[in-house]
């Protein structure tokens, strides 16, 4: 998929006209193993480049949350709070985490794209 | 669940008491309580003397604690708590004072937190210390204030404070409820602050670092005058997270690695029994210039006669109630004058060599984190094994229940997958260590060849596998709603 990328940090973006949705890679929600609590932030909260932008906790760990692009939050997914596991199941689709109004679309130069990541992954492994 | 709670047993008015009622006249509570604050309707349970005392009886018994089994809770040390030292906290003359007695009726309790305050000084290099924290994550908020509290005097504007990847998860948490920025530094291979990167992150809006040495993967800081150099020559501070301290002890000092303020757990490396709350001392400890930032009040000697000292120019004010939990300070002090100076250096020396043990008998068994040599702790990854067999770290601890022995800390240090953090502590036996690893070489085996029996583990607990999951996701915080 040409219009998503990537972040060291295991968080993916895809973008949509003016707007992109995140969420965290497939590896990371492997790597995390079961999700149990997902929090995120308010409509109307600006995201900058790679800050944090809430939390995700696993049976294992907590980990940050880190925003691919900066922009505006105009959605959240809500139904993560409810149900953590469609992160685990469904990473790129239902378990979207928030939808940014994009700043600046100069900064996918500093992402990865979909092979990149793979390499880093592998690389991981 | 298969053993009741109290209030499950309680029966509405059950009566196997059989004492006479004395017939004395009482006031009753209307008596001493306002009309508006008395109710009658308190759920307490009704159950006989004998009752209660078989239920926590029986409920005691079912206890894992270093008492009953050898407990390898990495970055925990759980080792053996001496059992005089309770003897010398529960003396009457402690037992039965009150922080607001005059100073002249408690020159004794305040000679001893003199003293205490001396020998931590001694031991770690620092100027003074304060002991109001109450544990470790604590002591970070105290040091953290200090160090914020430092750098605005000067009107410096320092925003940042550098973290590394293998830290524990308090002290992110701390810089972070400090109002700091967090900026983690990466780790080497070999899972040491990697310098190169740290000297790019290390600037004039960085508040300064914080560290644990031996870090989490149980391995010493070599490159740590280098850390110093970096971190103090932008005008930052070192902040020495004392998790670990237990390796060091009586072999060098924090003040002589570059730190600046210390954090000491006292209940884990100076032995009291601690875990799941408390109660602990996570005393804090500053070089000279940092003395005035202190929290209030500071024990102070003059003429042989010791007092409260409430005069500190920048203090941050109190972070707890009187002087700290007290008991735990005087289980410290017998401790430490029990073992003297030789005695640390002899906890140091077989806390490492424990570890190590561990380490060599298990190397060709389990997947080592770091190739260097450990100290007081020793990290192993399963992650070969999960690729290999299906079986997780969390796995293989829940069949060491099945052994009697307490699983160590697992998927932590988070750079480590799989991670088995193992920490045995000075104050196990050779027999003990060997009996571990026994297990442990019989729970690889079971890996390759039977892994199920991993996979359902524990068998012969009290209560068999939780289901993790589920508690997290739906926790049920009420009894009445968990049903019989």
């Amino acid at each position: 998929m040409a219009d998503r990328f990537f972040t060291k940090t295991h968080e993916w973006v895809r973008l949509e006209d003016d707007s992109a949705f995140i969420g965290i890679t497939d590896y990371a929600q492997k790597e995390l193993g079961d999700i149990v609590f997902v929090e995120l932030p308010s409509v109307g909260e600006k995201l900058t480049q790679f800050s944090r932008f809430g939390t995700i906790e696993s049976t294992k760990a907590a980990s940050e949350l880190y925003s691919p692009l900066s922009g505006e939050v105009t959605e959240v997914n809500n139904d993560l709070v409810n149900h953590p596991e469609w992160v685990n199941q469904d990473p790129y689709g239902k378990g979207w985490m928030v939808k940014i109004k994009v700043d600046n679309r100069d900064e996918i130069a500093n992402l990865l794209d979909e092979a990149t990541y793979k390499n880093l992954i592998e690389k991981e492994a | 669940m298969k053993e009741k709670i109290i209030f499950q047993k309680s029966q509405k008015g059950r009566f196997t008491d059989y004492v006479t009622n004395p017939q004395i006249s009482i006031f009753p509570p209307s008596h001493f309580i306002p009309q508006k604050l008395l109710r009658e309707d308190l759920n307490l349970p009704s159950l006989g003397e004998g009752e209660v005392v078989r239920h926590y009886t029986n409920l005691s018994r079912l206890n894992y604690c270093v008492d009953t089994n050898f407990y390898p809770l990495g970055s925990c040390t759980m080792k053996y708590n001496p059992k005089v030292n309770e003897d010398l906290a529960n003396l009457e003359e402690f037992l039965h004072i009150h922080p607001y007695q005059k100073e002249e009726d408690i020159q004794g309790t305040l000679e001893l937190l003199y003293n205490l305050e001396k020998l931590l000084c001694e031991i770690t290099g620092m100027e003074r210390f304060s002991f109001q924290p109450s544990a470790g994550a604590h002591g970070e908020l105290t040091g953290m204030l200090i160090v914020k509290a430092f750098h605005s005097l000067k009107r410096e504007k320092r925003f940042k404070v550098i973290i590394p990847d293998s830290s524990h998860g308090t002290n992110p948490a701390t810089a972070s409820m400090c109002g700091y920025q967090v900026v983690v530094v990466e780790s080497t291979k070999e899972g040491l602050v990697d310098i190169d990167k740290l000297r790019k992150l290390m600037d004039s809006s960085t508040a300064g670092i914080m560290l644990t040495c031996p870090n989490t993967l149980g391995i010493f800081e070599e490159k740590i005058l280098d850390i110093r150099e970096i971190v103090h020559r932008q005008g930052g501070l070192l902040y020495y997270d004392g998790a670990n301290f237990n390796a060091l002890l009586g072999i060098t000092k924090p003040s002589l690695m570059g730190f600046d303020i210390v954090h000491l757990n006292l209940h884990k490396t100076f032995s009291t029994p601690h875990g799941s709350g408390g109660p602990g001392a996570g005393a804090v400890g500053v070089r000279k210039d940092l003395v005035p930032f202190l929290p209030v009040p500071l024990v102070d000697k003059k003429n042989d006669y010791y007092y409260l000292n409430y005069d500190l120019k920048h203090s941050i004010g109190k972070v707890r109630s009187f002087y700290g939990n007290f008991p735990v300070l005087v289980k410290t002090y017998a401790y430490l004058l029990r073992l003297g100076k030789e005695g640390l250096v002899r906890v140091a020396h077989n806390s490492v060599l424990n570890a190590n043990y561990i380490r060599e008998k298990l190397r060709d068994n389990y997947q080592l984190a770091s190739s260097k040599r450990c100290m007081h702790e020793v990290v192993f990854s399963c992650k070969d094994k999960k690729e290999e067999y299906g079986v997780t770290a969390l796995d293989l601890a829940k069949r060491l229940l099945d052994y009697g022995i307490h699983p160590p800390t697992m998927y932590f240090p988070l750079v480590v997958k799989e991670a088995l953090m193992i920490e045995p502590t000075e104050t196990e036996s050779k027999e003990t260590l060997d009996y571990f690893i026994e297990v442990m070489k019989r729970i690889d085996q079971e890996a390759k060849t039977k892994p199920s029996v991993l996979k359902d583990a524990p068998h012969t607990t009290f209560t068999k596998r939780v289901d993790e999951v589920s508690a997290a996701r739906n926790p049920v915080l009420k009894w009445e709603e968990y049903g019989e």
